[in-house]
């Protein structure tokens, strides 16, 4: 008998008994369906982590003034200025796995156009922030190197300020906002960046030259810098190690004794990045676990399923191999069968679990990412369950004695 | 060169064993079918009669003596092979039908070719031809429990005569029908014996077992007797005009 018939003759069978065949398959149904949600949103989940990360800025470092010990009610980092001027050119120039760097200050600071007025946060820094950022301006130019040295009144806004200050769809390039009544020329729009993965409006902001800042918004001390550093690594692999040798350089320039804690901190944000990502991949691990053992009740089901069908249909077997058919040919036959109520409900795990994660996902505001592979695994793996626990009453089928089998009741 | 005889048992023994118990089943049967014989063979219950049509059908094994089939010994031969042998050489009918239910009569018909490996059309021509043969053509699409126990019969008898067998084996075919069908299904049988079928019967009737052309008595496992006699001719309303178009 060609495979083509045994199929046939498989399906047949499985649609005499089509609610028995539907509920034996549900448990492989649940199984994948819950594989694929689980998996969907939990990639979803990923690439979203993996989104914003990527937006903050490319193998990005942060370096805070402040010590550890000094943290909880003492204030933490970044409230005590340690950094320098001179430390910020060390890691410029000394530190080869260093790409770029720029110290960042910050104020928060109503900004005026002629008609509107918004709260937002100022920035200064110098050009390479754009450059550590990713972040290129989607009308007009960046800052450059002239208007930091000359202390040009500049300003390079976000596209929310954009929005807000001067309406949707304007072109405030050229035209002036008032920084604390001070007029600065809106040279760049940046693009937008959107939000960070605490609902921060990353496009919500106002860069000017750092110089202007300490000059007109926010009075600094003379050689600390009252901020923080923004550092990109030359690549990815290397942001470790230029963490390790920023932390080095400073301890050295600090005079810090061994043992003696940092009096600054780094951030090390594709660790934070990997390190959420590792959360979610261990979640998914776990739901795939709690899915994988309902995929292998699913497969007990078929077994005891088919092992009844075997006893129902003794006589049918005894006759089919009277008119001459071969062990073989039985075996294959009740595989077959395991086989297609495993993968069907393999199939209709598929398509309900990728409804249910667009559903949930909808619904919460989550975001899913159907991956094919994965598709394809659960499928695969559900044919397997049906191969693997089909097996024995198949072979069970395939061992009956044809005079016995003719004579059952 | 004398034709070999197409059944040929050589003192064939079957012992069943259960537990300690030895049943002899069969203790050494000798005796020789040829083409187009109808042979009915009788006795008590327990005689051995399903037991020697199971051996000559090879789903079973004697445990002693030899068995030829067409000259060849078969007893040797491994269950795939048997299997092979059983679906070319033999049809079976049986007391009960054994049709497959919730299956329509010619599907049941093809059962046989479907294990033969033949093409669904082809499968589907030499059903059909099988069925109009017993004169059940129209009822191609009917399914068994829609059907009289005598339909039913009949449409077990085209599906042991759909892949042309040498040998049908019928163990008390008639079992479970009245006299009329019972006599409709011999008369079936013979017209399959004048076409060169051999036809071997088991029955408890005598009046069943007059229609046959050799009647063998068997009691405790042995062989009683062997007469071969004139056949009884069978008449009943006909309903097999369609025969001389598909000769076996
Ligand atoms: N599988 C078996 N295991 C043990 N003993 C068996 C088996 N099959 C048959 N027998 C025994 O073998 C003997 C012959 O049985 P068989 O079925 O051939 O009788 P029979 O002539 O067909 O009887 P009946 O007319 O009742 O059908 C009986 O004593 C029976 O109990
Ligand atoms: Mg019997």
């Amino acid at each position: 008998m060609n495979p083509l018939q045994t199929l046939r003759v498989a399906l047949r069978a499985l649609t005499r008994n089509k609610m028995r065949s539907f509920l034996t398959t549900l448990g492989v149904v649940i199984g994948v369906s819950a594989v694929i949600a689980m998996v969907a949103i939990g990639d979803g989940a990923k690439a979203r982590v993996e989104a914003t990360f990527a937006a903050m800025g490319s193998n990005m470092l942060i370096v805070l003034p402040g010590t550890s010990t000094a943290g909880g009610a003492m204030g933490g980092f970044g409230s005590m200025p340690t950094l320098t001027w001179d430390d910020l050119q060390a890691i410029q120039t000394e530190i080869p796995t260093v790409r770029a760097a720029a110290a960042q200050l910050r104020t928060n600071a109503q900004v005026m156009s002629e008609e509107q007025n918004w709260g937002t946060q100022v920035f200064g820094t110098s050009p390479e922030y754009f450059q550590i950022r990713t972040w290129p301006v989607a009308m007009g130019s960046l800052l450059t190197q002239g208007d930091v040295d000359s202390g040009n009144k500049v300003a390079v806004i976000g596209q929310t300020v954009a929005d807000k200050l001067f309406g949707q769809n304007s072109n405030p390039v050229g035209q002036s906002l008032r920084i604390k009544s001070i007029p600065f020329t809106v040279v760049g729009v940046l693009d937008k960046k959107g939000q960070s993965q605490w609902g921060q409006d990353y496009d919500d902001i106002v860069i000017v030259p750092v110089t202007t800042f300490q000059q007109k918004i926010k009075g600094g001390l003379k050689n600390f810098i009252e901020g923080s550093v923004a550092v990109s690594a030359t690549s990815a692999d290397s942001t470790s190690r230029a963490e390790s040798q920023i932390r080095a350089l400073l301890r050295d320039r600090h005079r810090l004794p061994l043992g003696a804690d940092d009096d600054f901190s780094i951030r090390n944000l594709s660790e934070i990045a990997s390190a959420q990502q590792e959360g979610t991949r261990t979640l998914t691990t776990l739901l795939a676990a709690i899915a994988a053992v309902s995929l292998l009740v699913g497969g007990i089901g078929i077994m005891n399923i088919m092992l009844v069908s075997v006893t129902e249909r003794t006589r049918e077997i005894g006759l089919r191999m009277a008119v001459g058919a071969k062990p073989a040919d039985i075996r294959l036959q009740f595989l077959v069968e395991a086989l297609a109520l495993a993968v069907t409900g393999g199939l209709i795990g598929v398509a309900l679990g990728v409804f249910g994660a667009w559903r949930l996902a909808t619904s919460f505001g989550w975001e899913v990412l159907y991956r094919p592979d994965v598709i394809a695994i659960a499928v695969g793996f559900s044919g397997l369950v049906g191969v693997v626990f089909g097996l024995y009453p198949a072979h069970k089928a395939s061992r009956l004695d044809p005079i016995t089998a003719l004579r059952f009741e | 060169m004398p034709q070999p005889s197409l059944i040929q048992f050589q003192n064939v023994a079957k012992v069943y064993h259960m537990g300690d118990v030895e049943v002899h089943a069969l203790r050494g049967v000798t005796l020789a079918i040829e083409q187009g014989e109808f042979t009915a063979i009788m006795g008590a219950s327990g005689s051995g009669k399903s037991t020697l049509m199971n051996i000559v059908g090879l789903l079973d094994r004697p445990t002693g003596g030899a068995y030829l089939l067409e000259g060849e010994p078969v007893s040797t031969l491994s269950t795939e092979r048997l299997a092979e042998v059983r679906n070319r050489t033999i049809g079976f009918v049986f007391q009960s039908f054994n049709l497959l239910s919730r299956t329509s009569a010619l599907e049941n018909v093809e059962l046989p070719l479907l294990y033969a490996g033949i093409g669904s059309a082809e499968r589907r021509r030499r059903a059909t031809a099988s069925l109009e043969r017993v004169d059940l053509g129209s009822r191609a699409d009917h399914h068994p429990n829609q059907m009289s126990g005598g339909q039913q019969q009949r449409v077990a008898i085209a599906r042991a005569l759909v892949t042309e067998p040498r040998v049908i084996l019928a163990d008390e075919p008639t079992g479970n029908l009245d006299s009329r069908t019972s006599v409709e299904v011999m008369k079936l049988f013979q017209e399959l014996g004048n076409g060169g079928i051999t036809v071997v019967l088991v029955t408890h009737e005598p009046d069943i077992a007059q229609y046959a052309s050799r009647v063998i008595h068997m009691r405790d496992g042995r062989v009683l007797s062997d007469e071969r006699q004139e056949p009884k001719i069978a008449v009943v309303p006909p309903w097999t005009q369609g025969d001389e178009e598909d000769p076996p």
